[in-house]
């Protein structure tokens, strides 16, 4: 039992990266990568959303939507879920963690539509998961984003310092150091059946 | 209205403002779905069968959907559609449902979608709007199509899933896998701005759907200020 959650939380963290491997939230990877401190941030705030939106949505698939037959409204419900809890989340840390909010506020907004949450709670129950093995997949997957955004910044941080050729200023140099970050973890494939067989 | 704006509106997503190659938006499935050219098809058809009506809907509404709230709503009716093209395609095209998987519901989350609601269809007319979806629509299959075509043709040797003759022998299969996802993207990216003559500084803000939560004060539209700064 342990050890399988463990694979989960791996497997989730190096070899199926949401981010390197998966393509899911992109656009924070590109887009607040730029300093390591905003970096670790909008990874941080993505771990916790995460976590609870599985928290939410796993209860409801299982006793709500499955026993109705409502399979169908899962991507309506699911998105409509995370939206309210990012608003709730935003709205209490707003209230009674004034420094929380102070520090992980600016993300909030961006992490309703981030591709990576829906992505999670979708493939928690497309892939069969019991409650726990979700909430250790969803741990993996966000710690795998933060992984990944710490990782990128701190290369990110060598680009601005550098002179690429003209047409490759700005996105698409940051695409091709992406590819070359996505390279190293594209080695961890087939290390989690070895480690664990 | 006269014939040449209309025109102008439809054909302004293909190239001078295409969603992807310009705007930088929808990133997530352009780098996903491409690594076969059947797959970038199919994603980008449904992506603009969801545009197009969601836009309708939304501009129909426009008038009804109160401010404070119109982002929910406008999720909820993209998350409609979105759940009615999951289905038929389902039904009708069990094969590119299956390979599609996860991305074909994550439409719902596609920032060229509710960034077009945000931007376009709340303030213009129902059939506007539909000419604005389906041209943004048409520019992001077009470039999910170019991006498929190179991986495919280079990576794999095939288009389409058609063997072609002396690539197939020599080809870079990483171009298939995730980094090369991110290479290609990269590459052309800079091919469009070396033409346009228009360098690639940040992620489309503009488009973005948070753009108004957060004022433009988001981290990603900090660079400018960095640069002032400095």
């Amino acid at each position: 039992m342990l050890k399988s959650l463990l694979v989960i939380l791996m497997s989730s963290v190096l070899v199926n990266n949401y981010v390197l491997s998966k393509f899911l939230g992109i656009c924070p990877f590109l887009g607040v990568s730029k300093k390591t401190d905003q970096a670790v941030g909008m990874g941080l705030s993505v771990i916790f959303v995460m976590l609870l939106a599985t928290l939410a949505t796993w209860p409801i698939q299982t006793f709500l939507l499955d026993p109705l037959g409502l399979g169908y409204l899962q991507t309506i419900v699911f998105i409509l879920v995370i939206a309210a809890l990012v608003q709730l989340l935003e709205m209490v840390l707003k209230k009674y963690i004034p420094a929380l909010y102070q520090s992980l506020g600016v993300y909030l907004p961006l992490i309703t539509t981030n591709c990576a949450v829906l992505g999670v709670t979708i493939n928690n129950i497309s892939d069969g998961y019991g409650f726990i093995e979700s909430m250790v997949s969803s741990l993996g997957c966000g710690l795998g984003f933060l992984l990944a955004m710490w990782l990128f910044a701190g290369v990110r941080g060598r680009i601005e310092n550098s002179n690429p050729p003209k047409p490759f200023q700005g996105v698409p140099i940051a695409l091709i150091s992406a590819s070359i970050v996505s390279i190293s973890f594209y080695g961890f494939a087939g290390i989690i059946e070895k480690l664990f067989a | 209205m006269n014939k040449t704006s209309k025109t102008s509106i439809f054909l302004k997503g293909l190239i001078k403002e295409n969603p992807v190659l310009v705007l930088i938006l929808g990133t997530c499935p352009t780098l996903a779905t491409t690594t076969s050219v059947i797959s970038a098809i199919a994603m980008g058809l449904a992506a603009t069968a969801v545009l197009l009506c969601s836009n309708m809907v939304i501009s129909a509404l426009r008038n009804i959907i109160p401010d404070k709230v119109r982002i929910p709503c406008y999720i909820v009716v993209i998350a409609g559609f979105v759940s009615v093209v999951q289905m038929l395609m389902q039904a009708y095209l069990p094969d590119l449902y299956d390979m599609l998987g996860v991305y074909l519901a994550l439409i719902v989350v596609n920032c060229i979608i509710l960034g077009r609601a945000e931007m376009f269809a709340r303030k213009n007319t129902v059939f506007d709007s539909a000419l604005d979806g389906l041209g943004m629509g048409i520019g992001f299959t077009i470039a999910l199509l170019l991006m498929a075509t190179f991986r495919e043709v280079l990576g794999n040797g095939t288009f389409a899933g058609i063997s072609i003759p002396v690539l197939s022998e020599y080809n870079v299969p990483i171009l298939t896998a995730s980094p090369g996802g991110f290479f290609a993207f990269g590459c052309i990216i800079a091919l469009v701005s070396a033409i346009t003559n228009k360098p690639k500084d940040k992620i489309g803000c503009e488009g973005c759907a948070a753009a108004e939560t957060c004022g433009g004060k988001c981290p990603s539209n900090e660079k400018k200020e960095d640069g002032v700064n400095a």
